[in-house]
């Protein structure tokens, strides 16, 4: 069942057309990655499809229901949960409360959810207390992602979650990815780092300065000659 | 007299005017704190509430004798007909002089002159409609009005403690609505990052509204209890706006706890400055507090996000 549609979608930021008619599908339990160049236009992708911009054509729909036009909140609502680029906590909140806001349309299961993001990031448990701000950059993607994961979302967007962190944290955060994707969530995840995104990906599509320029398996991708030499930074 | 003779006297006074300076400096924080805005047209938001109340209990008076209990219920009535008044005038105005702006992404500069064009409009508007001359209570509400106690012998008012209670748990409802509803937490949210608290299922658009409400509730109160105090003119708003919007300043704009201490702190220090240089001195003392604020230290005492305010 494809859970997540983007059809033929143009963004513009003024005159500069930023998304040149994009297309991609993701299927229910699949985890997708988004690869790309700087510039490219996998963060307005995301965006787009969260409400945060609003498309000049095309169309986008979630289980079949339009999210074009809609605005963020209620793109929420409808389950799309979004880790920003650059992680963006409320830095003058607590974890707790950081959490808490990601229940912020549904307070009913918010005891059970913290638990269980508590669960996946345990470190974050032992600084519930410590405002968003104060934490490390691994930390802080951890607490954007539990934070998404407190709206049950049907679908999470992740933009860039290895950003910025030590090679360590990055396989956390990759083992989170994925045991979130088994537990049963869709994912979406934009990454500059190709080849531990394909590694945990089904499917992966490559964005260039606003068209989709190549798509196919995760695993035809990795072995791709142009990917590798473009992307993998290999030979 | 001395400083030390008059030290007590001048404080409660201080504390009182610093106390509805503070109601007032919440909304220009709160609004601050969503939009990253100054709200310049808050000061005619507190002189409507400050009409809307003094007109309510003019309305509801009895002729006769007015007992202590009926003077409570009157005051209690003004207190909500000013705080609707301004939770109303906040509301169209965020409607007509804002939120058009918003929807075009108008640059920061149009929002500061549709606020003072907003500004000009109401404040002649009630000098049109509610006349020049100032209004003041009913003489008799207040008959009891006698000293009720004296603090190391500075005479406090039931007047006076009823406009500081009354202040007081304003701030305190305010405190405990920010940090601990659904609506708090949307307003934190939005004032930290209104993009990332829109993807959490905030509507910004709803919390914009309800802040400038909630400021407009504020403001219209702390209109009635400074009509109590002094009287309410369609100028009145113009310098306790002002010495507010200081106020925020000075707590650091943007904190809600900020605005009152700022609030507290402006009313004691203009109250000290106007013994040694006299009470026409009173708004000098006040706005060389905004300009010493602004050259020391322009982040405010609590303040630490100005620079984030792009």
């Amino acid at each position: 069942m494809t859970l997540l549609v983007v059809d033929d979608v143009v963004v513009r930021y003024g005159a500069v057309e930023a998304l040149k008619g994009i297309s991609l599908s993701v299927e229910q339990g699949e985890v997708v990655t988004l690869l790309g160049s700087n510039g490219a236009g996998k963060t307005t992708t995301l965006r787009t499809i969260s409400g945060l911009h609003a498309p000049a054509r095309g169309t986008i729909l979630l289980d079949g229901e339009p999210l074009t036009g809609k605005p963020p909140h209620e793109v929420a609502a409808m389950g799309v949960g979004h880790v920003p680029e650059g992680r963006r906590v409320f830095p003058r909140m607590s974890v707790n409360e950081n959490l808490e806001m990601g229940a912020y349309r549904d307070r009913s299961h918010l005891k059970e959810d913290t638990d269980r993001v508590f669960q996946l990031f345990p470190r974050l448990a032992e600084r519930r207390e410590q405002q968003g701000g104060t934490l490390s950059g691994g930390e802080q993607q951890m607490l954007a992602i539990g934070r998404a994961l407190m709206s049950r979302p049907r679908v999470l967007l992740l933009d860039e979650p290895s950003m910025g962190l030590a090679p360590l944290i990055v396989q956390t955060i990759f083992e989170i990815i994925k045991q979130v994707n088994d537990e049963g969530v869709t994912v979406l995840l934009v990454e500059q780092n190709a080849a531990q995104a394909l590694r945990l990906a089904d499917r992966g599509y490559v964005l260039e300065t606003g068209t989709m320029a190549m798509d196919g398996a995760a695993k035809d991708l990795l072995v791709d000659d142009r990917v590798r030499q473009v992307y993998l930074g290999e030979g | 007299m001395s400083f030390v003779d008059q030290f007590w006297q001048l404080t409660v006074t201080g504390l009182l005017v610093g106390a509805i300076y503070a109601v007032i400096a919440l909304g220009y924080t709160l609004v601050y704190g969503v939009l990253q805005l100054i709200n310049f047209a808050h000061s005619e938001v507190f002189m409507l509430g400050a009409f809307g109340g003094l007109f309510a209990v003019r309305a509801l008076l009895p002729s006769g004798n007015i007992n202590a209990l009926l003077s409570v219920l009157l005051v209690l009535a003004g207190l909500a007909f000013g705080a609707a008044s301004g939770g109303l005038a906040a509301f169209a105005l965020e409607r007509t002089a804002y939120r058009p702006l918003r929807r075009r992404g108008a640059p920061r500069l149009a929002y500061l002159i549709s606020a003072i064009g907003a500004s000009l409009f109401a404040s002649n508007l009630a000098g049109k409609e509610f006349g020049r001359d100032s209004v003041n209570l009913p003489k008799d509400l207040f008959t009891y009005n006698t000293e009720v106690f004296s603090v190391f012998g500075a005479r406090v008012s039931s007047q006076d403690l009823v406009v500081f209670l009354v202040a007081l748990a304003m701030l305190l409802i305010l405190d405990r609505v920010v940090s601990g509803t659904q609506l708090g937490r949307g307003i934190r949210a939005v004032a930290q990052d209104a993009d990332t608290a829109s993807l959490m299922g905030v509507n910004v658009e709803r919390v914009i509204v309800r802040t400038f409400v909630i400021g407009g509730l504020l403001a219209g109160a702390g209109g009635f209890l400074y009509a109590m105090k002094f009287n309410a003119s369609f100028t009145m708003g113009f310098i306790p706006g002002v010495k507010a919007f200081t106020a925020a300043v000075l707590g650091g704009i943007g904190n809600v706890r900020g605005a009152v201490l700022g609030g507290l702190v402006l009313g004691l220090v203009e109250n000290y400055g106007q013994f040694f240089l006299g009470a026409d001195y009173t708004d000098v003392v006040a706005f060389m507090v905004l300009v010493l604020i602004l050259l020391v230290r322009p982040s405010g005492l609590l303040g630490e996000r100005l620079g984030r305010a792009a």
